[in-house]
């Protein structure tokens, strides 16, 4: 029965335990409701299905939550900039690209010059963001609320508040798929970024440095950390993030729309990083939690897409799911619920005696 | 039974997740006293006074206020403050954003057709500050004055809550000399009409001039009750710091490594200043010495080390490593420099609570690296198991959060997380505290054994038996100033007590 | 000189944002007299258009000032706009059963992210986002499609002008027209009063910014720091479902997309008035000038004619930053000075 028990406790406390068991969850909400869930087909050499399709939607969420992360594991506080910039960096993209016309079909500037502005303005985002927080220590959701303000109207006086089209072939394969590669290229664009993300916190002291910061920002600068730095960098790439995932989503629909580009993605990206089982507080962190947290909620998005439910009622289940999250992990939960365990643990004894 | 007693606090024990705070203490108050609460750190002064106020709930024991039939438990300080009990705490517990007026009588605004009353409000206030000899300006915002003010306010505050027993924690820690002894003449005042006074301090000054019993606690149990004519200063230092007799007198001291006199100066300080907590503070520390900064608290022997290693930045001052000038304007500075410091308050600035033994240790290394030279998975496991092994860490595995570990294995820890900088000179505040006996000496004798093999300690501690132990030279403070030096044949627990004391009029 | 010198930090940051505003009017005058911007009615129409938002601001004062936040009012107010909507004209229940309705709505709504807030002690923000996205994906559930309200009671309430007695001008006709209001515009002015003379004379309100100021020290000195929190995220939400009914005089509709983004204007209004973010400051009719300056930005937008609507997100966002640095900077200087 112990013997048992410490099995269960061994399983549930491992770190990936709950959005691996939420993400089962919804797939198995999926495998009762809409059995063609797990179908794949080929047409034309690329596979399709919803599962397939889970994979390539969520790759710009993907993309959000690895730069959330680190955000929130350094400070404590969240980025809600992050779909703004994705807008400006994807108009900024397609100003560059189109030469500032409404509709084109060919490149007015080289490819790589617009993917450079777009990262570029999206890393300048991130500091500034970075700036605020570390240097003059305002809190996260207020200094990035700047950019959440203004981020899409940047956006629309760059484009000059319209629709630009850039009908090239080539431009959209970021957002579809390259010809004679099976599988959409988000896909690997964001498994790219989580591998570079991961390489870069294994292979260097900064993962350690945020947890360090965000954990305990005294002690981190008794031991020699420059906190500053650390969150202003954090930001930076979170800034960086958002570049390359407001290129994916330009690309997708091969245009700009200032207004509905990375709509509501940072709440999406805030979520995937509770799921993941981080804390909201900062410091310890597990991208790879963020990861599957990313797609457990393109898996519930799609899963409510395949039954019928419309995108704008969504909404209401996904704030269900943080208040249920969210109230679990909170200290004041955790009281009650040791108090209940001690209260029936204590009832038992009682009974046993007598 | 005391007749007299308003307040009586019987066997009161608390405990907190794997300390004892409190075991089975009795206090007593009388009306009409003024009752010094004295002990060192984490001796349960505040932990008393919070299960008094309601702030902390307790385990056992009960507290009886005079004129009740039964005991009392204070839930809240709301409670408490219905009861009759008003405190001040150290740190200013008003709001700094509201006016004057308001934080003396927010909670019982006087009200005009259901709607608060400022002018009567701010009149009244006026009053009660004159009382006190103080005229400002009582509709402006706290945080326009001075700390020292501030605390006045807070204790007028509490008089006008017509108090039966006032609690003042640390009262006079931002006062200067002119308004503690305004703060004393209203003490007195309040005394003569019948009010019991609980007074916490450290400054056995004020304790010899104002109070007329004392309670001492140490390591959350009663020492005892004294009358103060009966206890000289000598002996209620003794009772405070206490004589753990362990078997630590085994420790013989070997003879350090080389003569100091000829030996190289590793840290050398000049006129080092830290407004409010340190006077220009000269020191020179050589090789292989372990110094002792001795005082009661806030005489600035945590200060002082804090402002070596930067953690405080100093206001004023040079520093000089092996002879050069060194500027610390953060403590990586320091640290590449040679130095580690292990912090007083091991829960909020050592540990980093969430993180592995593995991470907790290797991190000042790491930071001390950089971010790019990443410590391999296999370096970091062996510095981990060495210092595991050598100051006998006892944890479940390298990767087991720092937070699960009990309080002595945690320091050993953060020794181990400094040792590996392989430092000249470290900085060890207080690294016992709160420790079983047997942790501490291995602790002592780490520190002896160090020294012997050339590096410089500065070790700070309350219990003064584990200085004379460890320290060949001991340097007293008090109120930031140097008051005493003493070398290693002189360390006796008389003179060090009598240095700390000062004055000694009381023998 | 002394007067200046006694000014405290906060009571600068609002006069700032009153010469703000002046300033801005008075630019208004200059470049734009010959378009009419002289005349009261322009003027009045600030209020009228920012009647509903004026209530939200007040409210977002309040919670700021206890140092929290709320981000779902926009939803809320949509959602308000929504049922109002749906109830009267699917479901043919009367404008007044309808409108307490709502407003019970928003008292229940409040309840919820209270509790959360106050009791589990979850960050505001993250209670208030689930409140955002549960009000808004609710919005879409009763229904995707535009309602408009037809409800006759409802519609004489929304357009029952109050003229006023001065500030009238000769028409082309050569009739008077004097300048009117709604009164919407009246209910959020007594709304705002109300909430100010609630912070500034009862005990209550004195909670509030004591809560904001210092937690620790509010509970210490005896407050019932849970309770008064809960209170105010329960009269936030009715307050917020009191402004959606106002907004929804304006708009006499409900449909999904309503009143986005206002949670973000009423946050930017309440610290262009002086609020601090971090809690303890704050002063209703601040806010209601930065609704003021806001309803400027967009007056000009509209006299201008050339220059596109997306300035007033940039022009608000800029001053925001503006605001939000300034407030840092001053408590960096505080903190220096002790």
């Amino acid at each position: 029965m112990s013997k048992s028990k410490s099995m269960i406790k061994k399983v549930t406390g491992f770190r990936l335990f709950l959005p691996l068991a939420c993400l089962f969850l919804v797939l198995i909400i999926n495998v009762i409701k809409t059995p063609s869930f797990f179908n794949i087909t080929i047409q034309n050499g690329v596979l399709y299905g919803y599962i397939i399709d889970v994979i390539n939607r969520g790759s710009e969420l993907v993309i959000f939550a690895v730069g959330m992360t680190l955000v929130v594991a350094a400070s404590g506080g969240t980025d809600i900039s992050v779909g703004a910039v994705s807008a400006l960096a994807g108009a900024v993209c397609c100003f560059v690209l189109s030469g500032g016309e409404q509709s084109t079909d060919f490149y007015h500037a080289p490819y790589l010059l617009g993917i450079i502005a777009a990262i570029l303005i999206g890393m300048i985002c991130g500091a500034w963001n970075g700036f605020l927080v570390a240097k003059l220590r305002i809190q996260p959701m207020v200094a990035t609320l700047i950019l959440f303000t203004a981020g899409r109207g940047i956006a629309q006086l760059i484009t000059d508040g319209q629709m630009i089209y850039l009908r090239v072939d080539h431009f959209k394969m970021l957002g579809a798929s390259i010809p004679g590669v099976p599988l959409p290229t988000p896909v690997f664009v964001a498994i790219i970024v989580v591998i570079l993300t991961y390489i870069l916190l294994k292979k260097t002291a900064i993962g350690l440095y945020i947890e360090t910061v965000g954990c305990n920002s005294k002690a981190a600068r008794l031991v020699g950390l420059n906190s500053t730095m650390i969150q202003f960098l954090t930001y930076t790439f979170c800034g960086i993030c958002s570049g390359i995932a407001g290129l994916i989503i330009t690309s997708r629909v091969y245009s700009i729309d200032a207004n509905n580009a990375g709509l509501n993605l940072e709440l999406d990206a805030i979520l995937a990083v509770a799921l993941g089982g981080n804390s909201l507080g900062g410091g310890k962190f597990s991208l790879l939690g963020s990861v599957i947290g990313a797609y457990t909620i393109q898996a519930l998005t799609t899963t409510l897409y395949a039954m019928s439910i419309s995108a704008d009622q969504i909404p209401v289940y996904k704030a269900i799911v943080v208040v249920i999250i969210v109230t679990l992990q909170s200290p004041e939960f955790q009281k009650m619920r040791k108090a209940l365990v001690a209260k029936i643990s204590s009832g038992k004894t009682v009974k046993e005696a007598a | 039974m005391d007749n007299n007693a308003i307040l009586t606090m019987r066997h009161i024990s608390k405990n907190f997740p794997g300390v004892v705070a409190l075991s089975d203490v009795d206090f007593t108050l009388r009306s009409g006293e003024i009752h010094a609460l004295m002990g060192e750190n984490g001796a349960g002064k505040s932990t008393l006074i919070k299960v008094l106020t309601g702030v902390e709930e307790f385990e056992a024991g009960n507290i009886r206020m005079q004129g009740m039939e039964h005991d009392i438990i204070n839930k809240s300080p709301q409670m408490a403050q219905e009861n009759g009990i008003s405190t001040v705490y150290q740190e200013v517990n008003l709001c700094p954003n509201l006016s004057v007026a308001e934080n003396l009588f927010i909670g019982r605004e006087p009200k005009k057709a259901g709607m608060i009353d400022w002018k009567t409000m701010n009149k009244k206030s006026v009053e009660i500050l004159g009382n006190l000899n103080i005229d400002i300006d009582v509709t402006r915002s706290l945080e326009h004055y001075s700390l020292a003010l501030q605390q006045m306010i807070a204790i007028a505050r509490a008089v006008d809550m017509s108090a039966k027993v006032l609690i003042l924690d640390e009262p006079t820690s931002s006062l200067d000399e002119h308004e503690v002894e305004k703060l004393f003449q209203l003490m007195r005042q309040l005394k003569a009409n019948g009010v019991g006074i609980v007074f916490v301090t450290h400054f056995l000054e004020q304790v010899y001039e104002i109070c007329d019993r004392i309670t001492v606690l140490r390591n959350g149990c009663l020492v005892g009750e004294y009358e103060v004519e009966n206890l000289p200063r000598v002996q209620l230092v003794a009772k405070m710091m206490g004589k753990d007799f362990d078997d630590l007198s085994a420790i013989k001291k070997d003879q350090t490594a080389c003569n100091k006199k000829e030996c190289e100066s590793i840290i050398e300080a000049k006129g080092l200043y830290h407004a409010g907590t340190i006077k220009p503070f000269d020191l020179v520390l050589k090789k292989g010495e372990v110094i002792g900064l001795s005082g009661l608290l806030g005489s600035g022997r945590s200060e002082l080390a804090r402002a070596i290693y930067g953690a405080d930045k100093p206001d004023d001052g040079e520093l000089f490593v092996k002879g050069t000038k060194i500027l610390v304007s953060a403590p990586i500075d320091a640290m590449k420099h040679g130095m580690g410091y292990l912090p007083e308050n091991r829960k909020e600035e050592g540990i980093i609570p969430e993180l592995s033994v593995r991470e907790n240790i290797v991190i000042a290394l790491q930071a001390k690296k950089g971010m790019f030279k990443l410590l391999s998975k296999k370096e970091q496991e062996e510095f981990t198991d060495k210092y595991i092994e050598l100051l006998q860490i006892k944890t479940a595995s390298r990767e087991t959060p720092i937070k699960q570990l009990s309080g002595g294995n945690q320091q050993k820890v953060i020794l181990g997380r400094w040792l590996l900088t392989n430092p000249d000179f470290l900085i060890l505040d207080e690294p016992t505290r709160g420790i079983d006996i047997g942790t501490k000496t291995e602790i002592q004798k780490l520190v002896l054994k160090l020294a012997s093999e050339g590096m410089s300690v500065m070790f700070i501690s309350s219990e003064i038996e584990e200085m004379i132990r460890t320290c060949s030279r001991m340097i007293v403070l008090r109120d930031g100033r140097k008051v005493g030096e003493l070398e290693e044949n002189e360390l006796s627990q008389m003179s060090i007590m009598k240095a700390i004391a000062g004055g000694g009029e009381n023998e | 000189m002394n007067k200046i010198k006694k000014m405290e930090g906060n009571q600068f940051l609002l006069m700032i944002t009153i010469l703000l505003f002046v300033v801005m009017y008075i630019v208004g005058i200059v470049v734009f007299h010959d378009k009419g911007f002289t005349k009261t009615q322009v003027f009045l129409n600030l209020l009228i258009s920012n009647a509903g938002l004026i209530v939200i601001a007040t409210s977002m004062t309040m919670v700021l000032i206890t140092g929290g936040i709320d981000i779902s009012v926009g939803s809320v107010v949509a959602l308000t706009c929504m049922l109002l909507a749906w109830m009267m004209e699917n479901k043919g229940i009367g404008a007044v059963p309808a409108v307490i309705l709502v407003l019970l709505i928003g008292v229940v709504f409040g309840l919820v992210q209270g509790y959360l807030v106050a009791y589990m002690k979850i960050q505001p923000f993250i209670v208030t986002l689930a409140g955002m996205f549960f009000a808004r994906g609710m919005t879409a559930i009763i229904s995707t499609d535009m309602i408009s309200i037809k409800n006759e009671t409802f519609l004489s309430w929304a357009q029952a002008k109050m003229y006023m007695p001065f500030g009238g001008y000769v028409n082309k006709k050569g009739i008077i027209v004097n300048p009117y209001i709604y009164p919407s515009v009246v209910i959020a002015l007594v709304i705002l009063v109300l909430i100010f003379i609630m912070l500034k004379y009862t005990k209550f309100g004195r909670s509030i910014y004591a809560i904001g100021g210092n937690e620790q020290s509010a509970l210490l000195m005896g407050l019932n720091v849970r309770r008064t929190k809960l209170k105010v995220y329960v009269l936030d939400g009715f307050l917020a479902a009191f402004g959606g009914f106002l907004f929804c005089l304006n708009t006499c509709s409900g449909f999904v997309e309503q009143a986005k983004g206002f949670e973000m204007e009423a946050i930017a209004s309440a610290v262009i008035g002086g609020t601090l973010l971090s809690g303890g400051v704050g002063n209703v009719f601040g806010s209601l000038f930065g609704v003021l300056i806001k309803g400027t930005i967009e007056t000009f937008i509209n006299f201008q004619g050339t220059l596109s609507s997306w300035w007033t997100k940039i022009t608000i966002a800029a001053l925001l930053a503006f605001f939000i640095i300034l407030q840092s900077v001053f408590a960096k200087a505080k903190e220096k000075k002790k």
